[in-house]
């Protein structure tokens, strides 16, 4: 039987230095970030107006609110509450479908195998994140100078920020497709469309599918905000409830969007494992 | 060589076109009734949103026609040529905008420490007790589930107005957020090293510290950094319901019909966003580069 050998920590020191003996800018690094994150995070809760007693204040106060939600309550105006719900998932419904129509032929010209001159990409490219760029309250605003108050104005504003999101997510399910099949449809002398008709579109529609329904169901969130700035639906309510400190309705209406989002999230996750279960066989 | 292609007889052949016409045209009749359902819920949405496309037609060149306006100053000529004129306010706009990055940062890193405190416990593998997962996970979902802008219109009422509300609001939605990635990479992670420190006698806490989170900091890392980017979008329109940042400015543009002023403030964010977006994507192409070579 052998001894385990003996081993002292100057000999393990000596023979790995790269763990014992690292230079001191890489032992130093790493504190020294946190440091420095720290450093920000004071300047910035000094710079924001950060102060205990009001953080406190605000907390009891807080605390309050929480009371009075409970319990939540509709009070008389159910039925206005029930069409602003419906209001608001009409307005992702058809925001997200207007951004998917409109999206689609943009990114078959922001796709590279499609389009391959940098020339136009490029632009188009640039233009889409733009759009992205700013944020679909942003254009909830810019929407209600043009076309009044009201649910339309959520509608457009849901549709013009999804298509820049739509335009990139599409492309990138375009760049991603098989080129085989097309390749197949220009041996048999097929024209440029029949090509995207018949080789890309039965690849990507699944794809694209899956994406419009997981944006339906987000947007179903965003619908719930745009409502803040007086582009309808249940944000509306909500904001103006919140003015008025009326809690026990603010609460009902939480407790709205959360049954609403969640039975979205129910429905299209099924349909969303239907489509792509459907890919997955065919 | 010839290749011969073997032809089935008739009667054979005929029962197959049947049965493929079947299946083809009863494929077709589920797709067109689901194009039917659909068109059905967009008619049925778009009574609901009131949707008016004569409005919509008519107030179309308004739409083409404000981007015109907003890339006019007041004397008329194209906003580029003045940049000066153009960007009259952006001492004050700097400003409003170093406010907005200060509240993305403080909120992340509050909502981010919050996430790392609580994910350990909403992870399937190290939660000590099913009925504290249960917990932990509901409450992050709570967070995650109510918009980050319906929080700062309450903290506004609760702590005032200002930028204090909008921090603390990000930071409630990033928690949320963040909580369940978090969360998910601990799902994920290599239980040997577990295994191996609780052999030693060592305790929960013990284990959490030097068996997990070794492993999960780079993951968790860049998932912070991207929660950042997204905050840095959130936290230019906490000041639409009067929870600081540039927001405010933006809103007071668009209402009151500053034209110029209001392209010169999206410009700003828009420029902002792309450099937040370049950066962080830098950083955590380097933060992955390093865990790949470790």
């Amino acid at each position: 039987m052998t001894k385990p050998q003996e081993v002292d920590a100057a000999q393990i020191r000596a023979r790995y230095p790269d763990v014992f003996d690292r230079p001191a800018s890489a032992r130093l690094a790493t504190p020294a970030m946190i440091v420095a994150a720290f450093a920000i995070l004071i300047y910035g809760l000094v710079d924001l107006d950060f102060s205990p007693s009001r953080f406190f204040a605000g907390l009891s106060q807080l605390g309050w609110i929480t009371l009075m939600m409970i319990p939540p309550d509709p009070g008389s105006s159910l039925p206005v509450y029930l069409k602003a719900l419906g209001e608001t998932l009409s307005i992702a419904l058809l925001g997200t479908t207007l951004a998917a129509v409109f999206a689609l032929p943009v990114s078959l010209l922001a796709a590279r195998n499609i389009v391959p001159s940098n020339i136009l990409r490029f632009p188009i490219r640039r233009f889409l994140d733009s759009i992205r760029g700013v944020d679909t309250l942003i254009w909830a605003l810019v929407w209600i100078n043009v076309v009044g108050l009201g649910p339309f104005a959520g509608v457009l504003a849901i549709a013009v920020s999804d298509f820049g999101a739509f335009g990139k997510l599409f492309s990138e399910a375009i760049e991603g497709a098989d080129q085989k099949q097309v390749e197949g449809i220009r041996a048999s002398g097929g024209s440029a469309l029949h090509e995207i008709r018949f080789g890309l579109l039965p690849q990507v529609l699944p794809v694209i599918a899956g994406q419009v329904l997981y944006f339906i169901e987000s947007n179903t969130r965003s619908a719930t905000i745009i409502g803040i700035v007086g582009a309808g639906g249940i944000g509306l309510q909500l904001a103006e409830q919140i003015r008025v400190l009326e809690w026990q309705k603010v609460s009902f209406l939480i407790l709205m969007i959360l049954v609403a989002v969640a039975a979205i999230d129910f429905i299209s996750g099924k349909l969303r494992f239907a489509i792509i279960g459907r890919r997955a066989a065919a | 060589m010839t290749t011969a292609v073997s032809i089935l007889p008739e009667q054979q052949l005929a029962v197959l076109n049947a049965a493929y016409r079947q299946a083809v045209s009863r494929r077709r009749l589920r797709l067109l009734l689901g194009a039917a359902i659909f068109a059905a819920a967009l008619v049925l949405a778009a009574i609901g949103a009131e949707v008016n496309l004569r409005t919509l037609f008519t107030y179309f060149g308004n739409f083409i026609s404000y981007f015109d306006r907003i890339l006019t100053l007041d004397n008329g000529q194209r906003v580029w040529t003045d940049v000066g004129e153009w960007f009259w306010g952006w001492r004050k706009w700097l400003k409003m905008l170093g406010e907005t990055l200060l509240i993305s940062y403080v909120g992340t890193l509050i909502g981010a420490t919050f996430a790392f405190c609580l994910n350990f416990f909403a992870a399937e593998n190290t939660s000590p007790a099913p009925w504290l997962r249960f917990t932990v996970r509901r409450l992050l979902e709570f967070a995650r589930t109510v918009p980050g802008i319906v929080f700062a219109l309450v903290f506004v009422i609760a702590f005032g107005l200002g930028p204090m509300a909008g921090v603390l609001a990000i930071a409630i939605h990033s928690t949320g957020a963040l909580g369940k990635l978090f969360s998910e990479i601990v799902e994920n992670a290599d239980m040997k090293p577990v295994e191996g420190i609780r052999s030693t006698g060592a305790s929960w806490l013990s284990c959490m510290r030097f068996a997990i989170v070794p492993q999960v900091t780079a993951g968790y890392a860049s998932y912070a950094l991207l929660r950042f980017e997204i905050n840095v979008r959130e936290a230019s329109v906490m000041g639409f319901v009067g929870a600081g940042g540039i927001g405010q400015e933006l809103v007071v543009a668009i209402r009151k019909f500053y034209y110029s002023d209001v392209s010169a403030i999206l410009l700003t964010i828009i420029v902002t966003v792309f450099i937040i977006d370049i950066t962080t994507g830098w950083l955590r192409g380097r933060l992955f580069g390093k865990e790949a070579r470790a």
